[in-house]
């Protein structure tokens, strides 16, 4: 086996970037409050690429909105660099589902928004070179002058990576962010997404339902439980960087994929007896 | 991958011959049906003034009162419209973006918008008089009103994503609204303006009901007291040209300011 190769350092050398500690989120209500998230801990290292994997509806994109800023722990901490994370910031790029880039600008437009912001404005002098860079790199170049109307889904999810991206963030936030590609889309994306690690290294929080996409993709799975979520339990990806598509082939891979998926459907099964009492009341 | 050339729900993609006999036909149409009616012995033809005769009246009054007419009626449409609009928008942005202001404005808006302009003549003669500020103040009735509904409806369809990104990339309060709000509200005060101006021509007549000398709402009111029927067409379709014009010129306008939306009204 290669050794893993910079920028996606071993995880256990690195230093703790992110760090969950006995995090419990309440969601308000008309029945009162709804544990959404209870007792997570759980540290993230410089350089790791970790995916976030469990039943729908159970809490995994609070824990990633945590992160970006958008949810406040009802108790615990979210430390990012030991310090409480106050609010969203351009040193966390976040890919949202939905892409949401935006309708209004051109390719370029979108890429260079971030870089015209006051809180980026030390990369100002490299805009230029900062937006050919990701043009390119993402295969835009040919559309930089047109709107998002006239692009694939493909192309917008490649603008939405091009955009966080240009902000030059340490983290990449991604929520289901191949989850409305199709199978063809979604595996060259994933490959994108690992070519552009190899050469500038962030550390990843990806939250999925593809138990084969969090295995491609990731240095650590993290399993999360039904409602409210908490760590289940932790998985060390033994596939080193850079990987390609014969990873899928490794007999690893196929007893890894069992492992998760059995503990995943655990959970799924329990998250759907959350709802039976309800229903046959209802 | 990006082809505009052809777009078969497009007019253009039609030859142009095509197209000018196909915006022709129905003024066509309604010009025979006109005739027909005339002739056709239902209607006493003293009571229906031929076309031919009613274009003969418009060239006689365009080198009489008419261009005063329309200069009055447009001068008073674009003053409420523009006056209507610029309230408008910032009352509409701050109902359709803020949840709790609609709660308690909504109604307030339901209630005076249902109240037809028509109906406010009389408070207005005693308020305002019967100047130019009257009427006026009845077309910016009618504009606002219209131009609120509209804006509260397109501000509240803005999806909260683009603002989350803003945030993400780093974007200041200020940030997000000149970067991201202006840009998404421009649409709907194009729209807003549009609806404002449609209703504002439909209010015009009322408002120049209130003593106006010049105007072709005025025109039409005093040739109604002489029964000239032939003036009151005249000005009739004066005023259905022009916010027709208006109108054109708007959507010309819109397409190219938000060429990026993917339908265009």
């Amino acid at each position: 086996m290669q050794p893993d190769t910079l920028p996606m350092i071993s995880a256990m050398s690195a230093a703790v970037r992110l760090r969950f500690d006995d995090v419990g989120v309440d969601f308000p209500t008309a029945a009162g409050a709804m544990r959404v998230v209870e007792g997570v801990n759980l540290d993230v290292r410089q350089g790791e690429f970790v995916s976030i994997i469990g039943p729908s509806g159970c809490g995994k994109t609070t824990l990633l909105n945590m992160v970006g800023g958008f949810v406040k722990p009802t108790r615990g901490v979210v430390l990012l660099d030991d310090a409480p994370i106050q609010g969203p910031g351009p040193d966390r790029g976040v890919i949202f589902q939905e892409y949401g880039v935006f309708p209004w600008l051109t390719v370029r437009g979108n890429i260079e928004f971030g870089l015209k912001l006051g809180a980026n404005a030390r990369h100002a002098e490299r805009r230029a070179e900062i937006v050919e860079r990701y043009l390119a790199l993402m295969g835009l170049a040919d559309f930089a002058d047109h709107h998002p109307k006239h692009l694939s889904g493909g192309m917008r999810q490649r603008l939405a990576l091009a955009r966080a991206y240009a902000v030059q963030p340490e983290f990449l936030l991604m929520d289901e962010p191949f989850g409305a590609l199709d199978a063809q889309t979604r595996t060259a994306m994933q490959d994108l997404l690992l070519q552009v690690l190899a050469t500038e290294g962030k550390t990843v929080l990806l939250v999925t339902h593809s138990v084969d996409e969090a295995i491609y993709l990731s240095s650590r799975i993290v399993v999360v439980t039904a409602r409210p979520a908490h760590v289940r339990t932790i998985i060390d990806v033994p596939f080193a960087y850079p990987r390609s598509e014969s990873v899928h082939e490794d007999h690893r891979f196929a007893a890894l994929r069992a492992e998760i998926r059995t503990l995943v459907m655990e959970e799924y099964e329990a998250q759907v007896r959350q709802y039976a009492p309800r229903a046959a009341v209802g | 991958m990006v082809d505009r050339t052809f777009d078969p729900l497009k007019p253009q993609a039609r030859n142009p011959a095509t197209r000018v006999a196909l915006v022709a036909a129905p003024w066509l149409a309604i010009v025979a049906l006109w005739y027909a009616v005339r002739s056709s012995g239902l209607v006493n033809p003293s009571l229906v003034p031929a076309p031919h005769a009613v274009l003969a009246k418009l060239v006689e009054l365009a080198g009489d009162r008419l261009p005063l007419d329309v200069w009055m009626s447009t001068r008073r449409v674009f003053v409420g419209v523009f006056l209507g609009v610029l309230v408008a928008v910032p009352v509409g942005f701050a109902i359709g973006w803020y949840p709790r202001v609609r709660s308690f404005v909504d109604p307030l808006v339901n209630f005076f918008r249902a109240l037809p302009p028509i109906a406010l003549i009389p408070l207005v003669i005693v308020y305002f008089g019967i100047g130019e500020a009257a009427k006026v103040v009845i077309l910016f009735y009618a504009s606002f009103f219209a131009g609120v509904i509209v804006m509260v409806e397109g501000i509240g369809q803005i999806s909260p994503i683009y603002v989350r990104v803003a945030r993400t990339l780093g974007a200041t309060d200020a940030e997000i609204f000149a970067k991201v709000i202006v840009p998404l509200a421009v649409p709907h005060i194009l729209t807003a303006v549009r609806v404002a101006l449609g209703v504002a021509w439909a209010t015009l007549v009322a408002s120049e009901l209130i003593a106006a000398q010049q105007g072709l709402g005025a025109l039409i009111q005093n040739a109604s007291s002489f029964f000239q029927l032939d003036i009151v067409y005249v000005g009739i379709i004066c005023i259905g040209l022009i916010a027709l014009a208006m109108d054109l010129l708007l959507r010309a306008a819109t397409r190219r300011l938000v060429d990026w939306q993917d339908r265009i009204g």
